[in-house]
Parts: structure tokens; C-alpha cells; sequence
């Protein structure tokens, strides 16, 4: 039986096709077998961000409308045997994911996999809302910042009432606070939220921190998911990540400005 | 920056605690009106149609509030009525 996990966030930009490239690659690394769905139809990124963009032949959509097989559009990812990328439709309108035929596609890759991780568009749409609909588990990535925490919550509150667990009454999806983007400096001075704020809003369960960090960007220009930069903080913070999904209990890192000498501090910008 | 900063505490003026006390307030009101039943504004219709059979209201003078409390709800009903109404009511 496969565990379906769903990355959204409701606002942009947030790093939600960042966290799912990261999250299906760790899973994959620890033995799972994973596969990452892009439901960003029209506006597919996750190919480019898994470095796969000119291995695409079919899609997800494809395979919803019965013109390719499963097989066809899955593309095995060339670093880990584990990891399979589905890829989303660039020329179709996203009125193509119906829930059955995504309920089917589901279905069908639960048979193989150990973990299916969902990569939702932003917005709370079609798209967005087809992509939670059958999820087990919900990432709720958040920047610290006004505009979207407060899409969050709103995620949050679809998450609660428009899943299929919800509608069936079953036990509810898990839903983990995935704060990205994370400037310790920035909220030692005041000028943004600080962790404990974001959870005393929201009331989630903290899965983890991710700093600011060139290597995101580094990563998205070479389509190497982050979490293989293991020198990086953001790709360390991606793999505690997913040991605390898989149950390990780690404190979390980076939080803290980086301890500099008396004089550094003294003379530092 | 430098020498200064260093004795300087953890900013209170910063913006951030201003950015956490509207989001409070915005979550706060944004998750009441979500955890609203559905027929709350059916209901509010509903009692502005009977009310108007009696006193000549405003369409916005009905208010229905549902507000919850750790034990219970309470399910607030304000209505303005026009001025005079009492007499000759």
C-alpha cells in the first residue's frame, strides 16, 4: 500500500516544486520506491527543476485520456533507480484532471510504489484541488511572510473539508508546516516572522526549516534536486526533513545566525 | 550594523510583530467564517423576510454571528431597528 503525499501551499513561489523534487529524491534515496507527480498542467516546471525537460514524451494528461500507458509517461529518473518523474501537459487546459481519472492514475502507480508525492499547483483551483484530493499526507510549504501564511491557513482549511478522506469521514489527512526560505539574521532583527510565530498562527505540526540558500537556486539551474547537495544547508535541512517524515526524531537546524567571534560581531556588517 | 547592534536586544519596533499580529486577526476572522454552518445565511434571509412582515427594516439590519467558545456556541442575533419603531410597534 502507497502512501500519497501531497506539496502545496496556495501561494506561488514558495518552493513547493523545490520541496517535492527533494522529497520524492530523499524517499528515493532511503530505498523507497518513489514517484513525483507534476498537477501544475499548463505551466509544468517540475521536469525542468528534476532535470528531465527533454526526456518528456507523454504526460499526465495522456495517460489520464487512455492515449499512452502509465509506462510510457513515466520517466525513470538517470540517478536513482528508485525515483520516477510523471510529468505535466504543457499544451492542455487543466480541466483535463478529472477526479476519476486521477483517482484511476493513482490507483495504478500505488500498485508499484511505496510513496507518491503530488507537486500542487499554487492557487486553489482545479489543479491544486485535484492534487490533495486523495492525499494521505499534506506538506503545507510556507514562506514567513503575511501573504503566505495566510494562504496556508486557507490550504489548510481545503485540506480539512475537500479531500476524499474528509468526504468519507475517514481519519484525516496529515498535514506537516514546511517553513522555506528561512533568514535567521532577518528574524533576529525584527523583520520576519520568526518560527514560533508561524506555528503560534497556523497550529501544525513542524516538519522543518529550510534557510535562504544560494544552493536552491544553484540546484534549479542545473535540475539537481537540492537535497542531493549535501553540503548545502538547505539540502541538509531537506534531508532531515524527510528522516523526521519517516518517523526519526531530529532536532531542527539552522535556525540559529551562525556564531561569529567577538570581533566579528563587534565589527561585522 | 556592528558595535551598536551587538548591545542593541532583540528588536521589538521591527515589523515582523506587527506582521504577526494582523495575521492573527485575519486567521482568526477567515477561519470563523469557514467554520460557519452553511445555513447561516439562508437563516439571516430568512428572519430579514419575516421581521419586514412587521417592521420596516434595512436589507442589512439582520446580523447573524456564530461564535465558539471551548463548552459552547452561541449563535448572535442583532437587528437594528429604524428609528421611532418602538412606538409604534
Amino acid at each position: 500500500m502507497s502512501r500519497i503525499i501531497v506539496v502545496t501551499s496556495g501561494k506561488g513561489g514558495v518552493g513547493k516544486t523545490t520541496t517535492a523534487a527533494a522529497l520524492a529524491m530523499g524517499l528515493a534515496e532511503r530505498g523507497f520506491r518513489s514517484v513525483v507527480i507534476d498537477f501544475d498542467v499548463g505551466l509544468r516546471n517540475l521536469d525542468l527543476i528534476m532535470g528531465c525537460e527533454r526526456r518528456v514524451v507523454y504526460d499526465f494528461i495522456n495517460v489520464i485520456q487512455g492515449e499512452a500507458r502509465l509506462n510510457q509517461a513515466l520517466i525513470k529518473d538517470k540517478r536513482n533507480e528508485n525515483l520516477f518523474i510523471l510529468p505535466a501537459s504543457q499544451t492542455r487546459d487543466k480541466e483535463a484532471l478529472t477526479k476519476q481519472g486521477v483517482g484511476k492514475v493513482l490507483t495504478d502507480l500505488s500498485e508499484d510504489f511505496d510513496y507518491i508525492v503530488c507537486d500542487s499547483p499554487a492557487g486553489i483551483e482545479l489543479g491544486a484541488t485535484m492534487a490533495m484530493y486523495y492525499a494521505d499526507d499534506a506538506f503545507v510549504v510556507t514562506n514567513p511572510e503575511v501573504s503566505s501564511v495566510r494562504d496556508s491557513d486557507r490550504m489548510i482549511g481545503i485540506l480539512s473539508s475537500k479531500s476524499q478522506r474528509a468526504e468519507e469521514d475517514r481519519e484525516p489527512i496529515r498535514e506537516y508546516l514546511l517553513l522555506t526560505r528561512y533568514s535567521p539574521e532577518r528574524v533576529e532583527r525584527g523583520e520576519m516572522l520568526s518560527v514560533e510565530d508561524v506555528q503560534d498562527i497556523l497550529s501544525l505540526d513542524l516538519i522543518g526549516v529550510i534557510p535562504e540558500s544560494q544552493a536552491v537556486l544553484n540546484a534549479s539551474n542545473s535540475g539537481v534536486p537540492v537535497i542531493m547537495d549535501g553540503e548545502s544547508t538547505a539540502g541538509q535541512a531537506y534531508s532531515d526533513v524527510v528522516a523526521r517524515y519517516l518517523g526519526e526524531q531530529l532536532p531542527h537546524r539552522f535556525l540559529e545566525i551562525e556564531k561569529r567571534g567577538l570581533l566579528g560581531r563587534l565589527f561585522g556588517g | 550594523m556592528g558595535l551598536l547592534s551587538y548591545f542593541k536586544s532583540r528588536s521589538t519596533s521591527g515589523s515582523a510583530s506587527l506582521a504577526k499580529e494582523r495575521l492573527q486577526i485575519l486567521v482568526a476572522h477567515d477561519r470563523a467564517g469557514r467554520d460557519a454552518p452553511s445555513y447561516l445565511p439562508q437563516l439571516q434571509r430568512d428572519i430579514l423576510k419575516v421581521l419586514r412582515k412587521y417592521v420596516a427594516v434595512e436589507p442589512g439590519a439582520v446580523n447573524v454571528n456564530l461564535e465558539h467558545d471551548e463548552h459552547h456556541e452561541v449563535l448572535e442575533l442583532n437587528i437594528v431597528l429604524p428609528e421611532g419603531e418602538r412606538s409604534t410597534g
